[in-house]
């Protein structure tokens, strides 16, 4: 009786320990969800120097998140972060994100300068920040409804050359003026 | 409804020690339940997030969330408050009315004051509620009898201001009321505790607060830990280059009794040092309805749960977050509880519809101000390694050393702050 028990306590706790090895390694939501404490539920930020994640496209966020992890982009923690994933944890995230809709902001712009970055991107911006920047080509990243804090802060990276900017992206940014760089980041963080 | 013996007896022995005391004739259920259940007690940075995300995951499950206060003050970024450079607290206080609505959480603001596991039933100040699944995220309590002296009274004149409120507010006026020239007592309990770099933040803040305002006097730090606990090298060189001889840091003077009518500390018996104002951070354990439920481990402090679910290895059924739990390489964090409340929720949900658990992933991201304009980091990654959560190899770690980034950090902190309080409130 008492071995039989014992049997019945050792199988429990077999079962118990099979059950904790044999869960599915982190998935999709799991990676994105620890994110969120920064980023926002969903990836939609609330904070003004933070992106939104959510509908960022998979290949924005694997190159974002690469970027990253070899230094090449500059960044306080997020580098730091991006060395606890692999490429295939970047793929997950950025699966998730993607599906997520566009996190609207409602924010303070200048009108006048929202007017002139919306012209302005027409010509120099929106063969790959496409749809007014609520996509992007490959892995360029949306833009749209994004905190004009966190756009300016990016812009003023990219402009030091701590950043590097995409060959086509230099080559469109080049004849732009100080007004009209800050006309167009006015225009996206306007986009609903 | 009828008390079983049982239910009477904790009734009873949970009344005996405590002041207002449920009337046993009011522990009727409050609501009845329906399929399934999940109860979670605190409504902080654990209790809101599993909440939360228990019902994102499954409209099907109903989620009571049980919380004495109606509102949650947030301990991270209080220090700032103390330290003169906010204004009030209201930026580090939620209400919990959207949250509620926007996911169809019912909240009850009630006092939990027993948990029956066998019954599956917790008993609050206006009733009991039966559960399914209970999650635990009731923050820390103090280890009282290890700080001799340290009773209720006491704390009303030498705070702790390690649970943000009343306390926060009486530290910060107890330093504007002192004269120039006075000296600040900090003691500092040994690891681990509530934000392990939170006392070296306050240290900061307190300092510049007295540079700014009351430039004769100094804070004497006493350390029970034989160094700085989190970002020593960090805070270290912050402290020499903003506030050399301001902190007076004394590593290795653990606190052991305290005698609020002469304003002094003792040192192990040994050595008595007296201030102006004497901030005590207790030595601290899990809240106490955690340690009445019979779930901290051997070291009768923390409460050991399964890495992937939070799970207590206690007992079966209830699941520990936050502060209190043993939570491995996680630090005891606001961002670490958020973190563990929603790998917690995950896997309540594939319980309790019978699918596969999956292995844990978490992030802890916590800025400390050194001054008003600058902060240091820390990140990690966690994953679940042979029934542990450890720090994933090679990766996370501290800010740069020579405060390039610690402009940019102060900014990116505020942010922090606006998204997880967010996160908790909507």
């Amino acid at each position: 009786m008492t071995m039989k028990l014992k049997g019945w306590a050792l199988a429990g706790s077999v079962l118990a320990m099979s059950a904790v090895a044999h869960a599915a390694p982190p998935s999709p939501t799991m990676l994105a969800n620890a994110c969120a404490g920064c980023h926002g539920t969903n990836g939609g930020s609330a904070g003004p120097t933070m992106p939104s994640l959510s509908s960022q496209s998979k290949a924005a966020v694997v190159d974002a998140m690469k970027k990253f992890k070899s230094g090449e982009r500059p960044s306080t923690v997020m580098g730091r972060l991006a060395k606890g994933y692999t490429d295939s944890d970047f793929e997950a995230m950025g699966e998730f994100f993607s599906k997520q809709k566009l996190h609207v902001t409602s924010q303070q712009v200048d009108a006048a300068k929202v007017k002139k970055g919306a012209s302005l991107q027409e010509e120099h911006c929106n063969r790959c920040h496409n749809e007014d920047g609520r996509e992007g080509k490959d892995e360029t990243p949306v833009m749209a409804s994004q905190w004009l804090p966190y756009l300016q802060m990016q812009m003023e990276l990219y402009q030091s050359g701590k950043r590097k900017m995409p060959e086509k992206m230099a080559e469109k940014v080049k004849p732009l003026s100080a007004g009209d760089i800050d006309a167009l980041l006015h225009f996206y963080a306007s986009v609903k | 409804m009828t008390l079983d013996r049982r239910s009477f007896l904790k009734l009873v022995g949970a009344g005996a020690g405590a002041a207002g005391l449920p009337m046993i004739g009011r522990a009727a259920e409050l609501m009845p339940k329906g399929a399934k259940r999940v109860v979670v007690v605190g409504g902080g940075y654990g209790g809101t997030i599993a909440a939360k995300y228990i019902r994102m995951m499954d409209k099907s499950i109903e989620v009571v969330m049980i919380e004495r206060n109606d509102h949650f003050i947030s301990c991270p970024f209080s220090n700032l408050y103390i330290g003169g450079i906010l204004k009030d607290l209201s930026p580090l206080t939620i209400k919990y009315d959207k949250l509620a609505a926007n996911h169809g959480i019912k909240v009850v603001q009630a006092e939990v004051t027993a948990i029956d596991p066998a019954a599956k039933v917790v008993t609050t100040s206006k009733g009991t509620v039966s559960y399914d699944r209970l999650v635990l995220s009731p923050g820390i309590d103090f280890r009282l009898e290890d700080m001799k002296g340290y009773d209720a009274a006491a704390m009303e004149i030498m705070p702790h201001a390690w649970k943000a409120g009343p306390q926060t507010v009486l530290l910060r006026k107890q330093l504007e009321a002192m004269k120039d020239g006075g000296t600040v007592v900090l003691s500092v309990p040994l690891s681990p505790f509530r934000c392990p770099p939170g006392p070296y933040e306050r240290t900061s803040m307190i300092a510049h607060y007295l540079k700014a305002h009351k430039p004769k006097s100094k804070i004497v730090v006493l350390d029970a830990n034989p160094a700085i606990a989190s970002k020593g090298p960090l805070f270290t060189k912050g402290w020499k280059d903003n506030y050399a001889g301001i902190i007076d840091y004394r590593p290795a003077k653990k606190v052991t009794e305290v005698d609020a009518g002469k304003m002094t500390v003792l040192i192990e018996g040994l050595e008595d040092v007296k201030g102006d104002v004497v901030n005590v951070i207790p030595p601290q354990r899990a809240g106490q309805i955690a340690v009445a439920a019979g779930l901290v481990g051997d070291d009768k402090n923390w409460c050991p749960v399964n890495p992937n679910t939070f799970e207590s290895t206690k007992q079966a059924g209830i699941h520990v977050i936050g502060d209190a739990s043993n939570a491995g390489a996680m630090p005891k964090s606001g961002y670490s509880a958020n973190s563990e409340a929603k790998i917690c929720a995950t896997n309540i949900v594939a319980l309790m519809n019978g699918k596969e658990l999956t292995d844990m992933s978490g992030i802890n991201t916590c800025y400390s101000y050194i001054t008003d304009k600058e902060a240091v980091s820390v990140a990690a990654v966690y994953a679940a390694k042979d029934g542990k959560i450890v720090a994933v190899p090679n990766s996370g770690g501290v800010s740069p050393a020579d405060f390039s980034a610690a402009k940019m950090e102060a900014i990116f902190a505020e942010s922090w702050l606006k998204n997880i309080l967010t996160e908790m409130s909507t």
